[in-house]
């Protein structure tokens, strides 16, 4: 029950589309502070939380070192905002995908995502509407509740209600056999019972695991697969990044290291939707701001769904390149062997020695070799080169957070038993767990247990 | 006709375990009450198992007795044998059961009861009961005499139209072949009360000189026995014990029950009543767990001073034959004669949900009831409403304020909710899986958590509360203490650790830190804690669990402030659900019907969704907003 918890929540406020910006709009007490951990500001001292309400910041929101984008946030303190509560605004590009990933760091920093309607709702009851807009306020409540309800357990598919309901049943039957144990300790025992239980955990942890896992390789299909182009300097990234995103979206110079903005464009080739990320280029820089564009491509490589390593085929490699190899070895990687209508001095070969992955001669300028690459691009993801699992993902942010509560709950059961805890500490975290998977599925643990327990059990007098 | 007329304050009907608390709640509170039994050799009657406790019930045992209710002082004085159940799995599911002389129980309570002011004890069957513009005025007895009463308690228990029954024998009787109250039901279905159906049962008792212990296990008490009462000197309790004894079912007892499964009135139909899963009788553990080749018997003695010896685990309704067959069949029982045949019992009880949390009708006002007449089943369970139900028919008439235990207070509110708010098809078992906050819960801390209610309602003396703050400040000081002290890594701290197998300090540590590892107790400690002030045990005891379970209580208690917050958003009693836009049609049926008094209570009847609940505090909102223009608040 979410009802009158005032804990922060978070969501998206803008449509889903990718307009020009998009807002996500953080309320509730902890608020500024949830978003000071993700928010860098531009002059490096600056604290949110020592700011002016109605005030307005500009710098970058951030992952550990990741850069999600470059933002302007809005501070309102209570009563004066739209839900008369602490509220942060996040104002990005409007990126469905740079979105998301804002609100899903959101909610890793501690904010929950809000409930349907969840915001006008606060808004009411902080005495922030008229009485005339209550009515209205429970038809949208009641709507978008059904709504959301049917949408988002419709969204699972098949096979993942399947696994989260088979992983919440056995989670329910442990449940049901501490609490017959305890209940009637004399004709139920719990000899040896920690150890069983230890190994059982292992495996819902394991199985947790697999879901997110599952989540996050759902996304690249239903979000775009995330797509990382690295290069050196002026061999034609931004050049390539326009030839496929089709209009001029990157600064593209002939002055080396130009590129400093994460730039960020969808396109979909082929039913795939790609999230096409340019760095700066990589090389051994004493340019400070360059630097730190350099370390976040090697940053967004690590997190990356496929690398485009673009390679000027007109000239030598050289110790820059040598560089970005040596961090490419483990990574899903397309070798673009970017300007193949000038003479070429290093060719498929010379690179497939040093990085073994599949090479594609390329001219952005002639737009070339554009085909042959969605071919590959099509094979590697749709023909299943890259391991994924379509029918196993968890389709929206309460989904997945309610999933990473499951998982943190048989953590604290694993630890409790480790600590040689009573069993009864088990059940608390475990009923965690059969609660939050039951929050997915959209069912409450009601007369569960009780029914468990009588017919898997037999006790009593 | 001219017929006895008396005046009393309030009336209570029956004289089992929920009907004595209520009375004695009552007269206490200087009402002058009458409390009427169909048999006064009966009063606190066991008629079923020999013992008081248990998981989960020694909880409710605890509450009553911190409330100012009877039962445990009662049971620390007339109890053979007693265990605490589930010593080493926590300190919530810590549970006291004790062997009860069911022969001493019955003569102690009424005893009680006998020298009590206020009260008077009236052997008569109450045959109807007498309201006024839904109002209850009183109750008239079979033989015509009315008693005017301003409140009415009913506590009949298995006694409504009861029939007994084995193979195809049924009399109409209530247990133990006592008369059945065969008139009150009708004038109930009069008033608009819906009645169900319910069922239970019994095993045999056999003598106890015809039973070959040498074959069984003997189950011995505590070393050391805890009382139920916070009020009952721990030494007095030190008395010599009586044994139980385990033996087993096997495949011929399993053989020979399921070549009469025919002859049983269960399974033949002739049964109608819904019997409870948790105590199920042998041949419905037979049939439900098949796979199971033996099950356990506890054969416990039933007092003192008889030979008679309870078959704790075959409960039965097959025909006499049968059973001969079957218990002989049970190793230890081959020769043993049966003084009572085993039998299932069906009587008439209420749909809970007409009742408000505070156990009075929602259709009559005066009007409460308490017990196994509210579909709950067990002695304990009994009290416990029993208890509740008097204090609020003597807040009523005393025109105060009534008392609602909730959830988060102890688990007397987690039995009362469950029963006034869900759906309920069977008699009802309090159970710790049912309580959520248990781990707050706890039978130890009952006295912390509901004797200041008591003492404000009127049931617990001055004296009595001054010991409790008095003990809550020392638990106060000793935690303070104990995080305060601080130990070095010292070759004496470094030993001690060793010896209690816990890993050795890296650098100064709380004793409060050391306390946390679940390996090292508070008495583990004394050697490096020399400046340890003398301390009763349980104020030791408290500070302990108080910082050792310091991380999950902290976690619980934040459920209960969220828990606290939809409790405390009232509905108001003329709440029209038909008025409220947006609400679905079933969550309005179910709203109607159970008439919740908080959000909190109505987001636990199944059928209404979150949604429902956003909706409703919206309105609820709005509500108040417009009735405080209106000048009506």
């Amino acid at each position: 029950m979410e009802l009158l918890k005032n804990d922060t929540i978070a969501a998206i406020s803008t449509a889903m589309t990718s307009a020009g910006i998009g807002i996500i709009r953080i309320s509730g007490e902890e608020s500024v502070e949830i978003a000071e951990k993700m928010f860098r500001p531009g002059k490096k001292d600056k604290k949110l939380s020592e700011q002016d309400a109605y005030t307005v910041h500009y710098g970058t929101i951030v992952d550990g070192e990741e850069i999600l984008d470059e933002v302007l946030v809005l501070l309102m303190r209570a009563p004066h905002s739209y839900t008369a509560e602490d509220t942060v605004e996040i104002h990005c590009h409007g990126g469905v995908y740079v979105m998301k990933r804002i609100l899903e760091l959101a909610v890793k920093s501690g904010a929950r995502p809000a409930e349907p309607g969840e915001f006008t709702k606060r808004a009411f009851l902080n005495g922030r509407m008229d009485l005339s807009q209550a009515e209205a306020v429970m038809d949208v409540i009641q709507s978008k509740n059904e709504y959301a309800l049917k949408n988002s357990v419709h969204q699972l598919k098949g096979s993942v209600m399947k696994k989260i309901r088979a992983l919440r049943e056995q989670v329910l039957y442990e449940i049901a056999y501490i609490e017959s144990a305890l209940d009637d300790p004399e004709h139920i025992s719990l000899e040896g019972y920690p150890q069983k239980l230890c190994v059982k955990v292992d495996n819902f942890l394991k199985e947790s695991e697999e879901l997110l896992t599952g989540a996050e390789e759902g996304r690249v299909l239903r979000e775009g697969i995330r797509t990382v182009i690295v290069g050196k300097p002026n061999v034609g990234k931004s050049s390539l990044l326009n030839v496929l995103a089709g209009d001029e979206r990157a600064i593209v110079t002939e002055i080396a290291g130009t590129t400093r903005d994460t730039l960020e464009e969808q396109i979909r080739i082929r039913g795939l939707t790609l999230n096409l990320v340019d760095t700066a280029g990589i090389r051994e820089t004493e340019d400070l701001v360059e630097q730190i564009g350099v370390n976040r491509a090697r940053m967004m490589v690590k997190d990356a769904d496929l690398v485009l390593y673009v390679v000027d085929s007109s000239a030598v490699l050289d110790e820059n390149d040598e560089e970005i190899i040596s961090f490419l070895q483990d990574q899903n990687v397309i070798v673009l062997l970017n300007k193949s209508d000038l003479p070429p001095v290093t060719d498929a070969d010379r690179i497939s020695n040093l990085l073994p992955k599949p090479v594609i001669s390329i001219s952005a300028k002639e737009e070339t070799g554009i085909e042959a690459f969605a071919d590959l691009l099509e094979n590697m993801f749709l023909d299943g080169k890259v391991q994924y699992n379509d029918e196993v993902y968890l389709t929206n942010a309460r989904q997945k957070a309610a999933m990473e509560e499951a998982k943190t709950s048989f953590e604290k059961v694993k630890e409790s038993i480790e600590l040689g805890m009573p069993e009864d500490f088990f059940s608390i975290d475990l009923t965690a767990a059969y609660e939050s998977l039951g929050q997915i599925l959209g069912e409450s643990m009601g007369e569960d247990l009780i029914n468990e327990i009588f017919s898997k059990f037999c006790m009593g007098k | 006709m001219p017929f006895l007329e008396e005046n009393v304050d309030v009336a209570v009907v029956g004289a089992g375990h929920a009907g004595c608390e209520a009375a004695l709640a009552c007269a206490r509170l200087g009402l002058e009450t009458a409390v009427f039994t169909v048999s006064v050799d009966s009063i606190a009657l066991m008629p079923c198992n020999p013992n008081i406790g248990g998981s989960s019930k020694g909880h409710l045992v605890r509450e009553v007795d911190a409330l100012g209710g009877e039962m445990g002082k009662v049971i620390d004085r007339t109890f053979i044998q007693s265990k605490m159940l589930n010593v080493s799995k926590g300190p919530a599911v810590h549970s006291l059961r004790a062997q009860a002389d069911k022969a001493e129980y019955s003569r102690a309570m009424r005893q009680v009861l006998e020298n009590t002011e206020h009260l008077q004890i009236v052997q008569a069957e109450v045959a109807e009961i007498l309201e006024e513009d839904q109002h209850v005025t009183g109750v008239r007895l079979y033989s015509g005499a009315i008693y005017h009463a301003k409140a009415v308690v009913l506590c009949t228990g298995t006694y409504l139209r009861s029939r007994c029954i084995y193979g195809d024998v049924s009399m109409h009787t209530g247990p133990n072949g006592l008369q059945a109250a065969n008139h009150l039901t009708d004038s109930l279905k009069n008033l608009g009360i819906e009645m169900y159906r319910f069922k239970t049962g019994t095993p045999a008792r056999i003598d106890g000189r015809t039973i070959n212990y040498s074959k069984m296990e003997e189950q011995l008490g505590d070393a050391r026995v805890v009382p139920f009462s916070f009020t009952t000197d721990p030494e007095s309790v030190q008395i010599d014990q009586v044994s139980c004894w385990l033996t087993y079912t096997n495949e011929d007892t399993h053989e020979i029950i399921r070549a009469n499964l025919d002859r049983s009135p269960l399974y033949s139909g002739v049964i109608e009543g819904t019997g409870p899963r948790y105590c199920p009788s042998i041949e419905d553990k037979v049939v439900r767990f098949a796979d199971k080749n033996r099950h356990q018997v506890f054969i416990e003695p039933e007092g003192r001073y008889t030979n008679e010896m309870y078959v704790g685990g075959m409960s039965s309704s097959l025909p006499e034959d049968v059973q001969h067959a079957m218990y002989h069949s049970v190793p230890g029982l081959e020769h043993a004669k049966i003084v009572r045949n085993a039998y299932a019992i069906e009587y008439d009880c209420i749909n809970p949900q007409q009742l408000y949390p505070t156990l009075e009708f929602k259709k009559i006002k005066g009007l409460f009831s308490g017990g196994q007449f509210n579909g709950s089943s067990g002695y304990e369970e009994a009290a416990a409403q029993g208890l509740v139900a008097g204090i609020n028919a003597a807040m009523e008439i005393l025109g105060r304020e009534q008392i609602v235990i909730d959830r988060s207070q102890g688990y007397i509110g987690v039995l009362i909710d469950d029963l006034v708010t869900k759906e309920n098809h069977e008699p009802y078992r309090m159970m710790t899986s049912r309580s959520e906050y248990r781990l707050l819960l706890r039978q130890d801390n009952a006295d912390q958590r509901l004797t200041p209610v008591g003492y404000e309602v009127g049931l617990i003396s001055e004296e009595r509360y001054q010991a409790l703050q008095e003990k809550i400040r020392k638990i106060g000081e000793e935690k303070e203490r104990l995080e305060a002290v601080m130990v070095g890594a010292s070759r004496e701290v470094q030993e001690l650790l060793e010896s209690c197998g816990s890993a050795s300090l890296k650098t100064a540590a709380s004793l409060a830190e050391l306390l946390r590892r679940p390996e090292i107790h508070y008495e583990d400690l004394a050697p490096i804690d020399p400046a340890r002030p003398e301390l009763p045990c349980d104020v030791i005891e408290q500070a302990e669990i108080d910082i050792k379970y310091d991380g999950y209580i902290k976690r619980q208690m934040k459920q209960v402030e969220q828990f606290k917050k939809l409790e405390g958003k009232k509905i108001p009693e003329d709440l029209d659900y038909d008025q409220v836009r947006s609400l679905r049609i079933e969550a309005v049926q179910k709203l109607k019907l159970c008439k919740p008094l908080s959000l909190g209570q109505a987001s636990r009847i199944s059928g209404v969704s979150p949604a429902d609940i956003s909706v409703l505090l919206v309105y609820l909102e709005q509500y108040q907003a417009k009735k405080h223009m209106d000048g009506t608040v």
